[in-house]
């Protein structure tokens, strides 16, 4: 019964039987991994919280006929509390490991773990408001997998920008030769706050003001959901209202 | 895969939560295979129980009239709410005796990535249920794990614009299981030492 170890981001539950839960987790070394974890839901288990969305533990598993099975898990960072208490907090996070999940369908890769651990380190900690880290998040994880958008030079001929015009389908700004009719023109601080959110700029992030990150995101949003065949079930649910400073 | 109608049935059982393949299997085999076993009654009481089972229509707890015994119930604390996820949360929580008020189901707690928000569920009823002012205190009992935890959070955050008090289930309940679980005495102390959220 051979048994491996890991560190691991618990992206999403399952319920499973009377009392298990499927836990489906992207890990640092064995990409993506779904187990089950025998009891979990009895309030008496020895896993308490730490197999919940959100957490990283480090995790040991053997090697079962279909499914693999979590024997221990230490808590590595938890996240999950911090993040439920706040619901723009809450619903940046479903956004997030959805997205994770769906980048890495066929395989995980290490910068997709740190990335995401990264990212939810940040809202359980309030660094930024929720929707500046939920939209840099998904712009670094396209970039990662392959999707990088660009905000400066013609995404479609490469000439050196600056360039106001967005097309998603395009891989990002372009031209005004390679633009389609009628695309419109996007403010520079809506494209300066899209350029700061992919480069992690957090300073002139922070800066912009509420309809900006409207725009932006609403650009993001369209971004992601081109890029991933069916449309993400969270992002509807998002919650975009700025929390108050606590 | 079997022949016709026994793969039907294996394939029916399967789709019920908690029951993966091999155990549809073995509950077919089961009900094919023992004599004694009562078809017509089973058959019966799931026709009689789509029939006749609905849900309350002010608390959503399951009931076989329009309203639940415990709303029917005058003896029943009126100024005071408990909120729950599952009708299966309220057989929990009576079996503890600690609670006299009234429920309200809101059938799951949000999940985004499930593709559940505030509006699939019973919140707008359960506003509509404290409009009137005769709630004093509203006592969210929501699962303690991620998503109880966050449907709390919505929860308080709704109701701190009316003037009720506001109070979430004790923490001494074990994190990360479902409230079914707990036993009658956790979730009786989780109650008495109900701290308050809001008001
Ligand atoms: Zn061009
Ligand atoms: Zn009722």
């Amino acid at each position: 019964m051979p048994v491996y170890r890991d560190e691991a981001v618990v992206l999403r539950t399952h319920k499973l039987g009377e009392a298990d839960r499927i836990v489906t987790m992207l890990s640092r070394r064995h990409g993506k991994i779904r187990a089950v974890a025998k009891g979990v839901r009895r309030t008496a288990s020895k896993f308490g919280s730490r197999l919940e969305p959100f957490m990283v533990a480090d995790v040991q598993l053997y090697e079962g006929r279909s499914l693999d099975v979590i024997q221990q898990a230490e808590t590595l960072g938890a996240y999950g509390a911090d993040i439920a208490a706040d619901y723009a907090s809450y619903t940046a996070a479903n956004a997030m490991v959805e997205t994770a999940d769906r980048l890495t369908e066929a395989e995980g890769s290490l910068q997709q773990f740190l990335l995401l651990v990264g990212a939810l380190r940040s809202l359980a900690r309030r660094e930024h408001a929720p929707g500046l880290t939920l939209d840099s998040y998904l712009l670094r994880s396209l970039s990662i997998a392959g999707w990088a958008p660009s905000f400066g030079q013609c995404s479609r001929c490469g000439a050196p920008g600056p360039h106001g015009r967005v097309v998603v389908q395009l891989g990002g700004v372009v031209c005004d030769d390679c633009a389609p009719a009628g695309t419109a023109q996007l403010d520079a601080s809506t494209l300066g706050l899209l350029g700061a959110l992919l480069a992690g700029d957090w300073p002139s992030a922070e800066a912009s003001d509420d309809r900006t990150r409207a725009k932006a995101s609403g650009i993001v949003s369209a971004y992601l959901q081109w890029h991933l065949e069916r449309g993400l079930r969270s992002l509807t649910h998002v919650s975009r209202e700025v929390p108050p400073a606590s | 895969m079997y022949e016709g109608i026994v793969q039907d049935l294996i394939d029916e059982l399967g789709r019920l939560p908690g029951i993966g393949p091999k155990s549809a299997q073995r509950i077919a085999f089961h009900i094919l295979q023992t004599e004694s076993f009562d078809v017509t009654k089973l058959a019966e009481t799931l026709l009689a129980v789509r029939d006749k089972v609905k849900f309350c229509e002010i608390c959503g707890n399951v009931s076989e009239q329009d309203r639940c015994s415990i709303c029917r119930d005058p003896r029943r604390n009126q100024s005071l709410i408990c909120v729950v996820e599952e009708a299966k949360d309220v057989v929990a929580i009576e079996r503890t005796r600690e609670f006299r008020g009234l429920y309200h189901v809101l059938g799951g707690a949000i999940s985004p990535i499930d593709g559940i928000g505030p509006d699939d569920l019973r919140i707008r009823q359960l506003m509509q249920r404290l409009a009137d002012g005769t709630v004093e205190e509203v006592i969210i009992a929501t699962d303690p794990n991620l998503e109880g935890e966050a449907t709390a959070t919505y929860l308080s955050r709704l109701l701190k614009t009316l003037e009720i008090k506001v109070s979430r289930l004790a923490s001494g309940l074990p994190v990360g299981g479902d409230l079914e679980y707990a036993d009658e005495v956790t979730l009786g102390r989780a109650f008495e030492g109900r701290r308050v959220v809001v008001g």
